[in-house]
């Protein structure tokens, strides 16, 4: 049965637990934009054998389980000295990060090659430097094309924050969890949490339906 | 025209502003050109004929370098742009020599290809500033004259997909010409135009080649056009020139009969 005492009570720890969550999407959203723009441009343009560590890199990550990765990361830096005393929530918001960089470096390729080839050799027409023409001409036109899906990455990876849990990392569902056994008011602390999760993710999504269509026309 | 000779062309102002020599253009194992060898003199205007699949617009790309040339040596202003001759070796020139001859050289497309996520002003002075290392002020006043020139000062801050065409084209021709090219390479400029916007672009391209010494290399079905800009006409079949003349011998007189119906069949 409902308890509206537990439910009140539950929620400022679970909001607690929600900061967390926050901070491990937000952190991991900006490293996942960044690196896996550079993983994209290594893919293209390095020498062959960049292109292949890269390719291996991203093979490795992708196919195997977030919750491994994080445990795996967090263990071994546990055995570096002077690495101990990271958190670990920011070892975990990397490790989500980098792992999510794998995927956007994809959506980056994608947009890249989606440029038409007009628009490089009107670039070369006009002798642009081969920079110039990347940061001027293909990365904005590609990111038009990649943005709404570092949009999707961003709530998919606030979906995967819960895995944070292996680290020991108290967020949302880690606190619910707890809430819920210390007083076996599950009910209460899971459909908070569920709201919660909503309530952040739906007003994301629709503003990610929003930038699309903006972006869908210049 | 004189006949080419193997020999180096002198790096002064008389030797042609393009020459060609036993160039050759292979799409792996197809051969689009082969053993050809022409040149342009500075001021010139030249307009290339065929049927399509005949190799006069790769010779225009070859000239821009956004095709490999696969054999021989194209010289601009007498110097190689992408290749030159060492010790009877052929060697490729590094990339930013090449970069820098291409400064002489600019090129108005079929498809515009104008950068949709600059406006208009944007697109004209990118390279000016970028590659003339122009201040933002002279490359702004230059654009916007440019743009007065092809009639389209009111549409600076637009974006380019918000234009016509015809615009879009027009806008195109301001951007080449921001560069200050000795060179212009159009390449079938009118082709993906309405009918009824092919003639503000011809009247831009008039004025130019009436107020310009620019050189010019152009490939167009716009046969009266040719007829009124070009100097010479060149008609090629299969990657060679059949037959080359001053426009009215050309269009009047072909001494081929593979011209004569290529004329009947555009005309």
């Amino acid at each position: 049965m409902w308890n509206w005492e537990f439910a009140a009570e539950a929620l400022p720890i679970l909001l607690r637990g929600f900061v967390n969550t926050l901070i491990a999407t937000v952190v991991g959203t900006i490293i996942a934009a960044i690196l896996g723009l550079i993983l994209a441009i290594a893919i293209r343009g390095l020498p062959r054998w960049i292109n292949w560590v890269v390719r291996l890199f991203v093979a490795f990550v992708r196919n195997t389980p977030l919750v491994v990765q994080l445990v795996f990361v967090y263990t071994a830096f546990s055995e570096i000295p002077g690495l101990v005393d990271i958190p670990a929530l920011v070892v975990g918001s990397g490790v989500i990060g980098v792992h999510y960089a794998t995927y956007m470096s994809e959506s980056y390729r994608a947009g890249i090659d989606a440029v038409p080839p007009g628009q490089r050799e009107a670039a070369i027409a006009l002798s642009l430097p081969p920079v110039r023409t990347f940061t001027a001409v293909i990365l904005p036109q590609a990111l038009r094309a990649t943005i709404p899906s570092l949009g999707n990455y961003a709530v998919a990876m606030f979906k995967d924050t819960p895995f944070l849990f292996a680290l020991s990392v108290v967020e949302l569902v880690t606190s619910a969890q707890q809430f819920g056994a210390s007083k076996f008011a599950y009910t209460e602390a899971f459909t908070l949490a569920g709201l919660i999760f909503l309530a952040a993710s739906y007003p994301t999504s629709l503003l990610i339906q929003r930038l699309e269509r903006r972006l869908a026309t210049y | 025209m004189p006949p080419t000779e193997n020999t180096p062309s002198p790096h002064n102002d008389t030797a042609p502003a393009i020459e060609f020599r036993d160039v050759e253009k292979r799409f792996g194992t197809t051969t689009v050109l082969e053993n050809l060898n022409f040149t342009v003199a500075p001021g010139e205007r030249v307009t290339l004929i065929g049927p399509s699949g005949s190799g006069k617009t790769t010779i225009l790309r070859l000239v821009m370098t956004l095709e490999e040339l696969t054999g021989g040596y194209i010289y601009i202003d007498g110097m190689p742009l992408t290749f030159e001759e060492r010790d009877g070796k052929r060697v490729e020139l590094p990339k930013k020599t090449t970069r820098e001859m291409t400064t002489r050289i600019g090129m108005v497309f079929q498809q515009f290809n104008l950068f949709p996520n600059m406006t208009v002003l944007e697109n004209i002075i990118e390279a000016p500033i970028h590659v003339l290392k122009k201040s933002k002020e002279t490359a702004v006043a230059d654009a916007r004259s440019l743009l007065e020139r092809v009639g389209l000062s009111e549409k600076a801050d637009e974006h380019p997909t918000r234009l016509s065409g015809g615009q879009q084209q027009r806008v195109a021709i301001a951007r080449a010409l921001a560069m200050s090219p000795e060179i212009l390479l159009l390449d079938e400029v009118t082709s993906a135009l309405d009918p009824e916007l092919v003639g503000d672009v011809l009247a831009v391209l008039r004025d130019i080649a009436e107020t310009t010494d620019i050189t010019m290399l152009l490939v167009t079905h716009e046969m009266q056009f040719a007829r009124e800009v070009s100097d010479r006409v060149m008609m090629f079949d299969s990657g060679r020139v059949l037959e080359e003349g001053p426009p009215d011998l050309i269009f009047n007189d072909p001494s081929h009969e593979r011209t004569r119906s290529f004329l009947s069949s555009v005309l």
